[in-house]
């Protein structure tokens, strides 16, 4: 679909320049267009501009070596894991211990700790986020927009031991006054302040997916007497749902990933259960706990952090896939 | 959401007709819905900010009292009283100017490369999707890939240079959608002024596309190693030292940074290891604040020129 228009687009730079110099000389050579301009000037010698090229390619090329060299190190190490520990253990076993001379490999309490502490992100920061794109997008001034959006912005640039700091000398002592049982380390505070710190990815790309709805929609709904509110719950957020959909699959993303946040507040007890206001271990927080400890490497203990590092990439990547997908839909769809 | 998703646009004139004789005659409670719900949306848009803007005050007043000559230029200690960031503080400078200096030439690079010559070539989609999926990665997993290719498979052990270089992975992604961006907004006919005048595709990017380019990228740059100097849990994963009593004598050094010190100090349960990191916190908020007043005021001056 945006072949013909990509070759007709690619090398504007390069078809001016033969055009350029083919016109004094009266010849145009179509398959040297880079070379071209060279007589005008008479410097720079092709082959130095083709190295420099390759150079440029190569720098490119490391963001591709990147990710072979994140699958190859985790492929590798949860491979020679798995050749110790059962993968049916690992994928049904209900306790996590390998730390204990009792020792058991099974993911789910871990999982269960990072999808509590995400789930009370997601639950705070959804309808902030939505609320925020709909003021931004549907009701506040561009003024006001210009300033507000760049502020919330900041949220997401605090560094997240800062955050951890908030969430476990803060927000816990507070909410013990108001939740009755929460545990000085819980899912509860380090969820909520996650919630605070992935708000913006929300706001912010969902006030896209809101701003890209045609005028045209909005103004069919006012002529038929639809008011403000109705416009926006009726038309303008169902037509935007697939955009906003994808930024919190983003944002959950995100959060599923967070480590600092959840290594300071939520506590080192893997647990298997989704009241939040337990302590629990994510698993994130497993694998900075286990770095920080003296297990020696090259053993099946610190092995457990690659295996459990190949589960979290793959949920991450998938939901950030399924984010992608979510976000070429909606493009589609206007 | 869900339900209301289900009322496709065309679904709502069926629907208000019905309604509008209940909500004709009084546009005043229409009305007073509207302003409720107004001030709902802005009281969620602002809640937040002023949540961190008081967390902020909070920690500054637990911090500032702390802070002194002898807090930036002491060691860690076993007495809180007496422990200092010098270590850490060291440890974040050297770790950033090597982040910087091994991400800022290869993303750059890498987005002349991508918006100047390989543009919508397939092998460019290629990278540009697979930059869009690691800007997607928890930041735990490069620490992950450090350890596996940098500390052992290359041999730097935990040293500033294996920090340094996962940190420049982890920011690549930032770098170069900044760049490209920046990249983007140099108008063409910049480049094709160029090559008519006789210059080559390089001399043309390097005399002329990237220094106007150049504001806008360093606001990137800003951007990325604002990001960097927050970064913990990768270098707690490569095997950064949460208790460091000297400095880093070479890039093959152990060290610390100061997020790492202030992690150390959250986790202890004294109340004068939390005071400590508190002033911690307001050291890095205070480097992260100049940094970001930087970028922002770059980029409204950008914004000025354009205008």
């Amino acid at each position: 679909m945006t072949a013909a228009t990509a070759s007709a687009t690619s090398e504007p730079s390069a078809s001016l320049g033969t055009g350029a110099v083919g016109d004094p000389s009266g010849a145009v050579e179509p398959a040297v267009g880079d070379e071209d301009p060279r007589p005008l000037t008479g410097r720079a010698a092709p082959w130095h501009e083709r190295v420099i090229e390759i150079g440029l390619f190569a720098c490119a090329g490391v963001s591709v070596l990147t990710t072979i060299g994140i699958v190859a190190v985790l492929l590798g190490e949860t491979l020679q894991f798995f050749g110790e520990v059962s993968i049916l253990d690992f994928l049904t076993d209900t306790q996590w211990t390998p730390l204990f001379s009792d020792k058991h490999f099974g993911i789910w309490p871990l999982l269960s700790g990072t999808l509590v502490t995400s789930g009370v992100a997601i639950a705070v920061a959804l309808p902030f986020g939505l609320l925020a794109a709909i003021y931004l997008s549907e009701i506040a001034s561009p003024r006001v927009r210009s300033l507000v959006k760049p502020s919330l912005e900041l949220l997401a640039g605090v560094p997240t031991v800062v955050y951890g700091y908030f969430a476990l000398v803060t927000l816990t002592p507070l909410l013990q006054h108001v939740v009755p049982g929460l545990s000085g380390f819980n899912a509860l505070s380090p969820g909520i302040v996650m919630g605070v710190m992935i708000m913006p990815l929300i706001s912010s790309l969902s006030e896209d997916a809101i701003h890209a709805v045609p005028q045209s929609l909005r103004e069919a709904s006012y002529g038929l007497g639809a008011s403000k509110l109705a416009t926006i719950f009726r038309v303008v957020l169902p037509t935007a749902r697939s955009g906003i959909a994808a930024s919190v699959t983003l944002a959950a993303s995100r959060a599923i990933g967070e480590t600092m946040i959840v290594a300071i507040a939520a506590g080192q007890q893997p647990r298997l259960g989704i009241d939040p206001r337990q302590p629990f271990e994510t698993m994130t927080a497993y694998i900075v706990k286990v770095s920080l400890g003296d297990i020696a490497t090259g053993t099946t203990e610190f092995r457990t952090i690659f295996a459990v590092g190949s589960a979290l990439f793959v949920m991450t990547l998938s939901m950030n896939l399924l984010a992608m997908r979510l976000a070429r839909s909606f493009r589609g769809a206007l | 959401m869900n339900g209301a998703g289900k009322n496709e646009p065309d679904g709502t004139p069926t629907h208000d007709p019905g309604k509008a004789p209940t909500n004709d005659p009084s546009s005043a409670s229409r009305r007073r819905r509207h302003v409720a719900f107004v001030a709902l949306a802005l009281g969620a848009t602002v809640l937040p900010l002023a949540v961190l803007a008081m967390l902020l005050g909070g920690v500054t007043l637990d911090g500032l009292g702390r802070i002194g000559w002898d807090f930036l230029t002491s060691y860690p200690s076993r007495r809180a009283a007496r422990a200092g960031i010098l270590p850490g503080l060291v440890g974040s400078i050297s770790l950033i100017s090597l982040t910087a200096a091994l991400a800022v030439p290869i993303g750059v690079g890498a987005a002349v490369y991508l918006e100047e010559y390989g543009k919508r070539t397939r092998i460019a989609r290629i990278i540009e999707l697979n930059i869009a999926n690691l800007a997607g990665v928890p930041s735990v997993i490069y620490g992950l890939l450090g350890l596996g290719v940098f500390v052992r498979t290359l041999g730097m052990g935990r040293s500033l240079l294996a920090g340094a270089c996962t940190l420049a992975l982890l920011v690549l992604p930032i770098v170069i959608v900044a760049s490209r961006e920046a990249l983007k907004n140099v108008p063409d006919s910049t480049r094709e002024a160029c090559l008519a005048l006789g210059s080559t595709r390089w001399q043309a990017i390097r005399q002329v596309v990237l220094p106007m380019a150049f504001p806008e990228i360093l606001t990137g740059v800003i951007l990325a190693v604002s990001r960097a100097i927050g970064e913990t849990a990768p270098l707690v994963v490569i095997g950064a030292l949460a208790y460091v009593t000297f400095l880093p004598d070479g890039v093959l050094a152990p060290f610390t940074t100061l997020p790492i010190q202030i992690f150390d100090w959250v986790s202890r349960p004294q109340q004068s290891f939390a005071v400590n990191a508190a002033a911690g916190i307001v050291v890095l908020m205070g480097t992260l604040l100049a940094l970001n007043g930087v970028a922002i005021g770059l980029r409204a001056r950008l914004q000025r020129r354009k205008a």
